[in-house]
């Protein structure tokens, strides 16, 4: 039973977010970069767990992105992934980068691949299931719950109005959020272990791209916030229906 | 060349988000001088499949196989690509809702068609396909242009108000090919949300922070919410400390919401909070120190203590709304 995380590299989430190439580039001065904090806290640690409990015998990492995405994926081989894969190409694709990830796939025969929600950078929400489809395995998306029967994953899931709990024989493509594992800290016999386990790089397959980015945009900056005396809420709800008109 | 639209419903009613998609999908239609196709899946009556004509589309295409009352995301996916096939589409809209986030990229990877998930504007087609959407959890904008012959667009939820037009679609029933070894993931049970209006529907959102102290002091937050018939939402610490159910905690790491009015008490303003609201039409803050971040994203604020404010404040909406 071979699970497979897939890892994504985003700034941290107190980053500065500006743009330089006549808006076509994130600016990454001062940046720091983290894993992707579904990926770590409830994919990444969830498929530990489940190596731990025996229900998984390795867990497996990939990353699509260039050599600077080394000490991210660094970090979750100490927080104790087995073995990492970086695909070695530069892309904003999602299509692109899900076709990597099921081509190394393929040929490892994963039970299991696991994604979180979305990345916090670009918010696609879309590599897991174009994974699935790649791979023509069932995607179970947005799961807050996971656990293994043999060969059996039963999962809580997030559906329109409610949640949803089901089940699916392996293998399967699942996206991770809040609810499935709680976060962990890299201790330092992981950090020095994570030195020397193998980390592979790939190079890419050929693979169209479908999209691209032509240019970002910062939102208008707010107009200021007016300010209502603690003694007047009959003003705030006059305000909220005369002028915003929310009410 | 059509455009197709997928309007997911749940236990057979066709959701709010859905019918924001089709709406979109209407105007793209008409932006490229077509017609806009919904397509239901599952036994829904007769008044639900009316409904996405008064929303633009000409047609309603109905697959009503009671196998498909619950949704299987991979069958809709194969069944939505059958469908783009016998409309001869072009362009496929969803709702960037929970089930337009599991299909879209599974038809997307289908069909090689590229996939803009979370739109926040229509298409500019003056020089490609190029659509707008949030990134950096909504700290900015990307514009991203479809190179691909087809293409999907997912519509961010809450962007667009609805407008019935009364307008009518033929409805249409459809025999997709699906045979049962397609259903691979089995659904056991459904829990639907507690709470009188679904947070990520919700036009108004009362959300309270740790300055609410516990989860005795929640009635205020309720009372509020009732008031203004809001959905109530909650910080990421309120939900870790299990004060109130994961489902409420908006932020980077919980839901996004973008409702037209957002009422935040007792909470700080931090970053990853503000990630998940800032694309709320009208923020209104009510925090007792004057020097709180939250300030500085709000339209709205009073400085003052909850446990004073927020009483009043629920008295005053009471009022208005001629409620006693
Ligand atoms: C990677 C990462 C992801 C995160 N994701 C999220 C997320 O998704 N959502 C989220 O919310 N947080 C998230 N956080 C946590 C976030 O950084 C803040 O810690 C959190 O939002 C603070 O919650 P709070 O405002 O309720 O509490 P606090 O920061 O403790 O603020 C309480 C506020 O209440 C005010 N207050 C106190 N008493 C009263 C009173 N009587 N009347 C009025 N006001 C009062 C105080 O002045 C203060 O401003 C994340 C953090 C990290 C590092
Ligand atoms: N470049 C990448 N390499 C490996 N996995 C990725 C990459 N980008 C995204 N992912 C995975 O796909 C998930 C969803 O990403 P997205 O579709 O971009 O929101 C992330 O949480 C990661 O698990």
């Amino acid at each position: 039973m071979k699970i497979l995380v897939c890892i994504s590299k985003t700034p941290d989430t107190t980053a500065k977010i500006a743009f330089t190439d006549n808006n076509t580039k994130f600016s990454e001065a001062g940046v720091q970069f983290i894993i992707n904090p579904y990926d770590e806290w409830y994919a990444l640690v969830r498929a530990l767990e489940l190596k731990e409990s025996g229900g998984a015998t390795a867990v497996h990492l990939i990353t699509v992105g260039g050599a600077d995405t080394e000490p991210v994926i660094r970090k979750a081989l100490a927080l104790g992934g087995d073995e990492a894969f970086r695909v070695n190409a530069d892309s904003q694709d999602s299509y692109f980068i899900a076709s990597q990830i099921a081509a190394h796939a393929r040929q490892e025969n994963y039970d299991m691949i696991l994604t979180g929600k979305e990345t916090i950078d670009y918010n696609g929400s879309s590599i897991g299931g174009m994974v699935a489809a790649l791979l023509d395995i069932p995607y179970v998306s947005i799961a807050s719950k996971l656990d293994l029967n043999g060969s059996t994953a039963t999962l809580k899931r997030e559906i329109e109005g409610g949640e949803e709990v089901c089940e699916v024989s392996l293998p399967v493509v699942i996206s991770c959020q809040k609810g499935m594992a709680e976060a962990r800290i890299p201790n330092m016999r992981g950090i020095m272990a994570a030195r020397t386990k193998p980390l592979k790089v790939i190079e890419p397959e050929q693979v169209e791209t479908l999209t691209s980015i032509v240019s970002f945009e910062l939102p208008p900056a707010k107009a200021g916030v007016k300010m209502i005396a603690p003694e007047n809420v009959e003003e705030l709800v006059k305000l909220l229906h005369d002028e915003a008109k929310v009410i | 060349m059509s455009v197709l639209i997928f309007a997911d419903q749940f236990q057979g009613k066709i959701k709010k988000s859905a019918l924001e998609a089709v709406q979109y999908g209407a105007k793209v239609a008409q932006q490229l001088g077509t017609t806009a196709t919904a397509l239901v899946l599952g036994e829904v009556a007769a008044e639900e499949l009316a409904l996405p004509g008064q929303y633009g589309a000409a047609k309603v295409l109905h697959v009503a196989d009671a196998r498909l009352n619950e949704l299987e995301t991979g069958v809709a996916a194969k069944i939505i690509a059958e469908a783009v096939g016998k409309e001869d589409a072009g362009v496929v809209i969803f709702s960037h809702n929970f089930s337009g986030r599991a299909i879209a990229p599974q038809l997307s990877a289908r069909l090689k068609a590229g996939l803009v998930a979370g739109a926040i504007a229509l298409p500019d087609t003056s020089n490609g396909f190029v659509v707008k959407k949030n990134v950096f959890s909504g700290k900015a904008f990307a514009n991203v242009n479809i190179t691909s012959p087809k293409k999907i667009v997912s519509v961010l939820p809450n962007t667009f108000s609805l407008e019935n037009t009364g307008g009518t679609a033929t409805v249409e029933p459809f025999a997709a090919t699906i045979s049962d070894s397609d259903f691979r993931v089995k659904p056991l049970k459904v829990e639907t949300v507690s709470g009188e209006v679904p947070l990520t529907e919700a036009e108004i959102v009362v959300s309270g922070g740790r300055g609410l102290k516990g989860p005795e002091n929640w009635g205020l937050v309720e009372d509020l919410a009732h008031a203004l018939g809001a959905a109530t939402a909650c910080s990421r610490p309120v939900a870790d400390a299990d004060w109130r159910p994961h489902h409420e905690h908006v932020g980077q790491t919980g839901f996004t919401v973008r409702p037209n009015l957002y009422v935040a008490i007792g909470i700080s303003g931090a970053i990853q909070h503000l990630a998940g609201v800032n694309g709320s039409k009208v923020i209104v803050v009510i925090n007792k120190d004057p020097e709180a971040p939250f300030f500085k994203a709000a339209d709205y604020g009073i400085v003052g203590d909850a446990f004073e404010v927020v009483p009043k404040l629920t008295e005053a909406v009471k009022k208005y709304k001629g409620i006693s």
